[in-house]
């Protein structure tokens, strides 16, 4: 699935969506929600990029700001190149038959007053393509393609269960053939039987229409599922972005692990064994942000420097970035190889930041087992389990 | 096997609706024992809420028809009276919810909708109640307790909710807590910090809990017994390792093999259960399950009992495949069909 | 809340400047309308008319006009009608109001009360007859037109039934002063009040039930229950409070209106001096200082009555109270 070296489609360029805050007489801004806060990172054409965080970490924010459904406050974004941030209705036109997003809601994001043809039909006529037989031929073969009846044509969405609706929704965003589709939580509000059919669902529709997927979810299990590589966010911050497999198996950033931990497992021996880091507290409001590290407030491994300064995001190798001060998983070497990633560093960070800071304040945590934190793996074998029991 | 807290027997909870007659819960039987964790794990639509809701007769509506036992202590409280009702509910049975953003008023503030529940049950006069208020607002991990007990439930985050909605369950030191999915609504690192203070509650106040929820990893860690639900009834039943290290109905497989999991290498594609939830005004004849089931035979048609396994008495299931096939048939499914 | 207060004055403000402009030109605008005709009396000179049309600056230019107009209003408060150059416009609203307050207050409270029980009532005997039956009871309040109803009350209280013990206590049409004579005021105002609040109870009871009815599902309510709470406190304590919500915002404007002269048609039919009745009359002699008057009194109280129902909504919801 992964195109390694493959160009980018996207790229996201110092990123910031504020929504400001207005209050008093004459609707001074007061504050400001820090919604996305300085991102950086790019999307290659053809792999699934997931996107994870709790809820208000600004995940949902970023995808519809990519996808232009709301203008940055400041940065770039730019699709095969071309910089889309500041583009205009008429020059996003275009763009739009390009870029596509399925949302979260199967129920609330069907017009109930359409029917399913002329919904999915909507893109089509909106950008004029083919004449009335033509774009209806097309829906039929669209409804087959997400594994839905072409009878259902004439149908009210309220017809349809959650799964089904959600289907109509690909449809509708796989109508115009884009390239990109952000999936802002697009299993959420389904059922796990109805969950897992609809990720095979995008799998083959992935490979069928080589399609480039930005997966917003907040369970990690299905994002590891999808994506090719993950990108963690905390409070508008992007603070991990590696390779899927490698984030299970060596997060770096003290919040993925606490993430990865919370994650129910469905196997109660492996349940008791691995340790569970319960995080304290809430995630602190996006208005005032934690100063230095966002996540201090919250992590184990706090010191002083997390409070101050704000950790760059760091390059570990293999494509594996973080910001954090007190780095996990990483060993010696890796460490004295780690650069700050030029193209990915905020702008607010301090290059002296580095984990390789000679002050020591920011040495790394001793990690004698890599393998401490990360996910146990095992496999039981249920053919035999019974038995050894009795 | 100690005397049962509760007993649920044979209990139907139906719906008129203008298509026909929704047959929500049809014929679900079980026992809590006290201060177990009872897990009851389904999909929507299963019965599981429908099923605990009708046990504390907290539905309301007039086209619901109601058949069947739930002795609790030996009573059946489907005979109580209203008032009757009333005492048992909150004092001996409390419940707790989904969504904890609209489960609590937001005109009253939260000590004042704790101390409502502790004063109607207990003779105690208001002071008392309030400091009762704050010391379990304490005991739930409330910080600033004495301060936060006047907030409104606006001021509390989702999480910070579900911990006072939690508190105003306990007030009255229930033997039984029913939690109905009380982590969906919350994010994981909050639904792991819920998990972990209803499991060090239940010893604090002795209480047995009914563990409602879809997720089969939120009952591995805290349940001691899990029912699988399906379509109105419970298509197995069993011990928590039994249940997942030896299931035996299809559909528990196929729950087990659905979830993209983070404790095993990463499956190419994921095993999913073909089609939708039956209708539950017209279900299909014989086992529930059978249209989505891939080894369903001929016997299917015929409806199955929730029977005993042979070699374990405490572990039911609801399906006519042979153990012997069972044992065969259900690695694939549950390992995701990654060895496929 | 000084934020409050200066918003909602300079809403106030924008609100009767923009519907004292829009009276002006309505009333210039529409045809056959000549104050300077029922200024001078019938047959006048055209000197007459030159003198008057001077006099009363209908000779100047439209913007000027509306502000000498104003200023008479405001400033001098000496402008008067142009039908009875003896009523000064000002007084004659400050003797009015005090009459419709009277009949609004007195028939809000009865509404209030009526309206909470019967919404209350239908809804604890829901599934039974009595609710569909109280229903039917509210729809016919709104039906009677107010007028309708008052001419019948007044018939049977006035003449039919008058000389029986059941209305012989009924005083003759009109008002009389709580200052001057409590009882008489009551009794002049008993009929007027039940014919006015008819219409609103039942309206509002159909609201409160509608809305009780969508609380009943509510996530916390079911939570009340669960508590072990009785029916009758997850009524009260919990549904009815939330419901009153939308009741008291209904309640404010409906008030607003009412004291505003929206009583006209109950003024009228029983003989009550007050704003609506001033209104009436003169609406019915296109008397545009009066008209002028009564619709920047109404604009007041009705602006006044919005901002106070913002006031109640954030005792009554904690939501939207400034932290």
């Amino acid at each position: 699935m992964s195109v390694d070296g493959g160009t980018p489609l996207v790229e996201v360029d110092s990123l910031k969506k504020y929504f400001p805050i207005r209050k008093g007489l004459l609707s001074r801004e007061v504050a400001r929600v820090h919604a996305v806060d300085d991102v950086t990172f790019s999307v290659r054409e053809g792999e699934t990029l997931g996107l994870v965080g709790e809820s208000g970490c600004g995940k949902s924010t970023l995808g519809r700001t990519i996808v232009r459904l709301l203008d940055p406050t400041s940065g770039d974004v730019k699709f095969r190149g071309r910089s889309i941030a500041k583009l205009g209705r008429r020059g996003l036109r275009p763009l739009r038959r390009e870029m596509q997003i399925v949302f979260q809601d199967p129920y609330a994001s069907l017009n109930p007053r359409k029917r399913v043809g002329s919904i999915i039909a909507a893109p089509l006529q909106i950008h004029g393509v083919g004449d009335r037989d033509e774009r209806k031929k097309q829906v039929r073969a669209l409804l087959a393609t997400v594994g839905l009846s072409p009878e259902h044509y004439n149908r009210f969405p309220h017809e349809f269960s959650g799964g089904q609706r959600q289907r109509i929704g690909v449809a509708r965003a796989l109508a115009l053939r884009p390239k990109l589709i952000v999936a802002d939580e697009p299993v959420s509000a389904l059922d796990v039987s109805i969950q897992s059919q609809m990720l095979n669902l995008l799998d083959d529709l992935q490979e069928e229409f080589q399609l480039t997927y930005i997966f917003i979810a907040h369970d990690l299990g299905v994002v590891r599922h999808v994506s090719d590589r993950i990108a963690v966010m905390y409070l508008g911050k992007l603070v991990e972005l590696s390779p899927a497999e490698e984030l299970y198996e060596r997060p770096i950033m003290p919040y993925t692990e606490a993430l990865l931990s919370a994650v129910p497992i469905p196997d109660p021996d492996l349940s008791d064994q691995r340790e569970r880091i319960v995080l304290q507290g809430d995630v602190p409001s996006p208005i005032n942000p934690p100063s230095g590290c966002r996540f201090h407030p919250r992590c184990r491994y706090m010191t002083d420097i997390c409070v101050q300064v704000e950790p760059p995001l760091v390059d570990y190798g293999n494509g594996h970035l973080a910001a954090c001060h007190h780095p996990l998983n990483v060993d010696k070497e890796t460490l004295d190889r780690a650069r700050v990633s030029e193209r990915h560093t905020p702008a607010a960070a301090d290059e002296h930041a580095k984990p390789e800071d000679p002050s020591g304040a920011s040495q790394p945590v001793p990690t004698p087992d890599i393998q401490r934190s990360s996910v146990v793996r095992r496999i039981v074998d249920y053919s035999k389990r019974p038995e050894e029991q009795t | 096997m100690p005397q049962p807290l509760l007993e649920v027997k044979d209990l139907r909870v139906s719906f008129r609706t203008e298509d026909g007659v929704v047959k929500a819960v049809d014929g679900v039987s079980f026992t809590l024992s006290p201060r177990e964790v009872l897990g009851i794990v389904g999909e929507s639509g299963s019965g599981k809420s429908v099923t605990m809701m009708s046990v504390l007769r907290l539905i309301n509506d007039p086209n619901m028809l109601v058949s069947g036992e739930v002795l609790y202590k030996g009573r059946d409280l489907m005979k109580l009276g209203k008032g009757q009702m009333q005492e048992v509910r909150g004092d001996e049975i409390a419940m707790i919810f989904q969504d904890p953003m609209t489960s609590l008023n937001p005109v009253y503030r939260i000590g004042d909708q704790i101390c409502e529940g502790i004063l109607t049950h207990q003779d105690i006069d208001k002071p008392a109640a309030r400091k009762r208020a704050v010391e379990l607002l304490q005991q739930v991990g409330i910080p600033h307790a004495g301060s936060r007990v006047d907030d409104f439930p606006h001021q509390f985050s989702g999480g910070m909710r579900q911990r006072a909605m939690i508190a105003m369950a306990l007030a009255n030191n229930p033997d039984v807590l029913i939690a109905d999915e009380p982590t969906t609504a919350l994010d994981v690192t909050i639904q792991a910090q819920i998990i972990e203070l209803i499991d060090k509650l239940k010893d604090d106040f002795d209480s047995a809990v009914v563990l409602i929820t879809h997720d089969l990893g939120v009952v591995a860690d805290i349940a001691d017994r899990i029912a699988v639900m399906y379509a109105g009834r419970v298509v197995e039943f069993g011990a928590k390792r039994d249940l997942f290290y030896d299931p035996q109905h299809p559909y528990t497989w196929g729950l087990l093999g659905s979830i993209p999991r983070l404790d095993r290498p990463k499956a190419s594609r994921l095993y999913s259960i073909e089609g939708t939830p039956p209708s539950l005004i017209s279900p299909p004849q014989g086992c529930k399950f059978r249209p989505r089931c891939p080894h369903a035979f001929e016997k299917c048609m015929e409806e199955p009992e929730l029977v005993s396994r042979v070699d374990k008495r405490d572990h039911l299931d609801r399906c006519w495949l042979d153990p012997a096939t069972k044992r065969v048939t259900r690695y694939n499914t549950i390992e995701g069909g990654r060895a496929a | 809340m000084a934020v409050f207060i200066v918003r909602r004055s300079i809403g106030l403000i924008a609100v009767l400047f923009a519907i004292t402009v829009l009276t002006f030109l309505i009333f210039f605008a529409t045809p056959g309308v000549d104050p300077t005709r029922a200024l001078a009396g019938r047959n006048p000179t055209p000197e007459t008319v030159a003198a008057i049309k001077h006099q009363f600056g209908l000779d100047r230019s439209l913007p000027v006009q509306y502000l000498l107009m104003m200023k008479r209003l405001f400033i001098s408060r000496d402008l008067v009608s142009y039908g009875n150059q003896a009523l000064k416009v000002v007084p004659a609203i400050t003797s009015a109001a005090p009459v419709t307050f009277s009949l609004v207050l007195g028939a809000a409270v009865i509404w209030v009360v009526f309206a909470i029980l019967t919404g209350v009532l239908a809804v604890i005997l829901k599934g039974t007859i009595f609710d569909p039956l109280l229903m039917i009871l509210a729809l016919i309040g709104i039906s009677m037109p107010v007028f309708w109803l008052g001419e019948v009350a007044n018939l049977v209280t006035q003449d039919r039934l008058h000389n029986t013990f059941l209305f012989h206590w009924v005083p003759p049409l009109g008002y009389t002063p709580l200052t001057s004579n409590p009882w008489q005021w009551f009794l002049h105002l008993v009929i007027p009040w039940i014919t006015l609040s008819v219409l609103y109870i039942g309206f509002y009871a159909r609201v409160l039930r509608a809305n009780l009815l969508d609380v009943e599902n509510e996530d916390y309510v079911r939570t009340a229950r669960a508590k072990g709470l009785s029916e009758r406190r997850v009524l009260l304590k919990h549904m009815l409070r939330t419901s009153l919500i939308t009741f008291v915002s209904l309640f404010g404007l409906d008030f607003g209106v009412l004291v505003g002269g929206g009583a006209l048609l109950t003024e009228v039919v029983f003989g009550l001096p007050g704003v609506g009745k001033l209104t009436y009359d003169s609406l019915v002699k296109l008397d545009l200082p009066v008209i002028m008057a009564t619709v920047i009194y109404g604009a007041f109280f009705i602006t006044i009555a919005n901002a106070l129902v913002d006031i109640v909504y954030a005792r009554l919801d904690p939501r939207i109270r400034p932290a």
